[in-house]
């Protein structure tokens, strides 16, 4: 299958246009950041139903993960909640692997606390006061008088490098702050737990926790794509050089305006 | 084929299984030392041991696991403190004193539970007693030390409670016979001839449910609350190393400082663990009972 694919990728992309199963019998193998996990998961139920035959296994092993997995190639397509870091392209250089970024959806991260908790927006100084732990008590931002409990993610996901980065400032987040291993378990704590803010994917808003506002703007999809919500971030799928074959034509249905709806319906931000 | 030649031939296939295992555990160790030694180059063994500050991804990075030894040993120490007395006397009721048919329902129903997927317990000391425990003792949290030692003790239980009775029923009969024969009760037949002759049998199993708690990692990722912090009180939450390579491994660059520094914490849990073993195999052998009493 690999050397048909090399030396026939022009053929294939001429059939697909043709005929929807042209690809039936080939595979493509997803990894990557959890995050971009729902939105890569809807998207290759709903190819795979548009062409019976192709095979689209997907796991979500965080960013790092399926950027070394795409570079060892063990994988077609790494999701990433993050850019490339220089480190992994040297890396990717070393094997002959050229990663080429594809944004495929905007991720706008959420403050969120139990729905009981009265706050409904902050600073962004004041978020990274309480995870630096400086503000320690929900009476001191105009809450109950109940210890702030901090949840924040393992310090390598890409979700927490977008807090790092647009409300701390790169300032350390206290070494007291709770820490889950995705944006599941962090739904799960808050939901438990009225002391508690921890930040997630808009994706992964629901009705068990509540949103907090940021500098007095609530996240939306509007917002996160008019740069008026500022703790936003693209997600992106990585391919070993310009894509061929199948992994350009599932690329180009996730871009596409069904894949950007799918995309919608996963509560993350759609491209246009 | 002679019979000789067939001996010979199933002693080799023999040997080439048991080698199997231990050229995979050799190797398993090499790769694991092959990526944890290059973290010495950028802190030395005694900052990376003893340094209060674990912030792997920042710049520049700080790579103390302290407090992941200190949380470890913390959960591990209180489970223990529960699982063991639970345990041995457990196995002693069901060794000893249970009626046959009390006997056939405790022992599978125990055995069972160290079936449970980690998973499982992990999800019910999270979704169940951590809001319980929060509730009750009006706390900030309910993912913390004692509910985290709560669950790995539930784990000790059974691995602790099997050795013990195996132990408890290798003590030969005359004892018991012997022991009656002087006139002694029952209650002091078990505290003074057969615990004692099953001793060395109990400490192994309670070392080994010790170990099974130091290294267990879905449950202390779940319900230990995850701070990189030395904890105030058995209320506060800490991150055991396991926890903090679970957690991190999956979005650590590749070959990165972070990468080895986890795989590092990862070598220090492995002696850990092999000290666990080497003192259970000490005990097992410094204070074997001779004579028919042998485990």
């Amino acid at each position: 299958m690999k050397k048909s694919k090399r030396f026939l990728p022009a053929c294939l992309m001429f059939f697909s246009l043709l005929a929807g199963t042209a690809f039936a019998g080939e595979s493509i193998v997803i990894n990557g950041s959890t995050t971009v996990l729902p939105v890569a998961q809807v998207a290759a139920e709903a190819y795979m139903k548009l062409h019976p035959g192709v095979n689209i296994s997907l796991s979500g092993g965080g960013s790092g993960n399926g950027i070394k997995a795409l570079i060892d190639g063990s994988a077609n397509i790494a999701n990433s909640s993050r850019f490339i870091k220089d480190k992994e392209v040297s890396l990717a250089q070393e094997k002959g692997v050229y990663p080429v970024p594809h944004r495929v959806a905007i991720d706008a991260i959420v403050p969120i606390v139990h729905p009981d908790n009265p706050v409904t927006d902050l600073s962004i100084e004041q978020l990274s006061l309480i995870y630096q732990g400086k503000i320690t008590n929900w009476k001191e931002i105009g809450g109950k008088d109940l210890q702030i409990v901090v949840v924040s993610r393992d310090t390598s996901s890409g979700t927490y490098e977008v807090w790092e980065e647009k409300v701390l400032h790169k300032a350390k987040v206290t070494a007291k702050a709770q820490l889950q291993a995705s944006n599941g378990a962090v739904v799960q704590a808050i939901s438990k737990n009225r002391y508690a803010i921890g930040y997630i994917g808009l994706g992964y808003m629901n009705d068990s926790i509540r949103g907090i506002k940021v500098n007095g703007i609530e996240a939306t999809a509007a917002t996160a794509l008019s740069g008026a919500y500022l703790v936003a971030r693209p997600l992106f799928m990585f391919t070993n050089g310009w894509p061929t074959g199948i992994v350009s034509d599932f690329i180009t249905f996730v871009v596409s305006r069904d894949g950007q709806e799918l995309v919608r319906k996963e509560g993350f931000v759609p491209l246009f | 084929m002679s019979r000789k030649a067939k001996e010979i031939l199933i002693k080799n296939i023999f040997f080439l299984f048991a080698l199997i295992s231990i050229l995979i555990l050799a190797l398993i160790i090499i790769f694991l030392f092959f990526e944890g030694i290059p973290i010495f180059g950028a802190v030395s063994v005694k900052e990376f041991l003893f340094g209060m500050e674990w912030y792997p991804t920042y710049d520049p990075p700080e790579f103390g696991i302290w407090p992941l030894i200190f949380g470890s040993f913390a959960v591990t120490l209180f489970a223990s403190a529960l699982a063991v007395p639970l345990g041995v006397l457990s196995a002693i009721y069901i060794a000893e004193i249970a009626p046959p048919l009390v006997k056939e329902i405790f022992k599978p129903v125990v055995e069972l539970l160290a079936g449970l997927p980690s998973v499982v317990l992990g999800f019910f000391g999270m979704a169940v007693l951590a809001p319980w425990m929060q509730e009750t003792f009006d706390l900030p949290t309910g993912l913390n030390i004692a509910n985290a030692s709560i669950v790995l003790a539930l784990m000790a239980v059974p691995t602790i409670s099997s050795i013990s009775e195996d132990a408890l029923y290798s003590v030969p009969q005359e004892f018991k016979e012997a022991s009656y024969a002087l006139g002694a009760t029952r209650f002091e037949t078990i505290a003074r001839v057969i615990v004692p002759s099953a001793l060395s049998g109990i400490s192994t199993a309670v070392i080994l449910g010790m170990a099974r708690a130091i290294g267990e990692t879905m449950v202390v990722l779940m319900v230990a609350g995850g701070a990189a912090a030395i904890p105030e009180s058995i209320f506060d939450s800490v991150r055991p190393m396991p926890a903090s390579i679970a957690a991190e491994m999956g979005e650590a660059p590749f070959r990165s400082d972070h990468y080895h520094a986890l795989f590092a914490t990862g070598i220090v849990l492995f002696f850990l663990t092999l000290g666990f073993n080497l003192i259970a195999d000490y005990v097992s052998h410094k204070f074997k009972e001779v004579g028919s009493a042998t485990l």
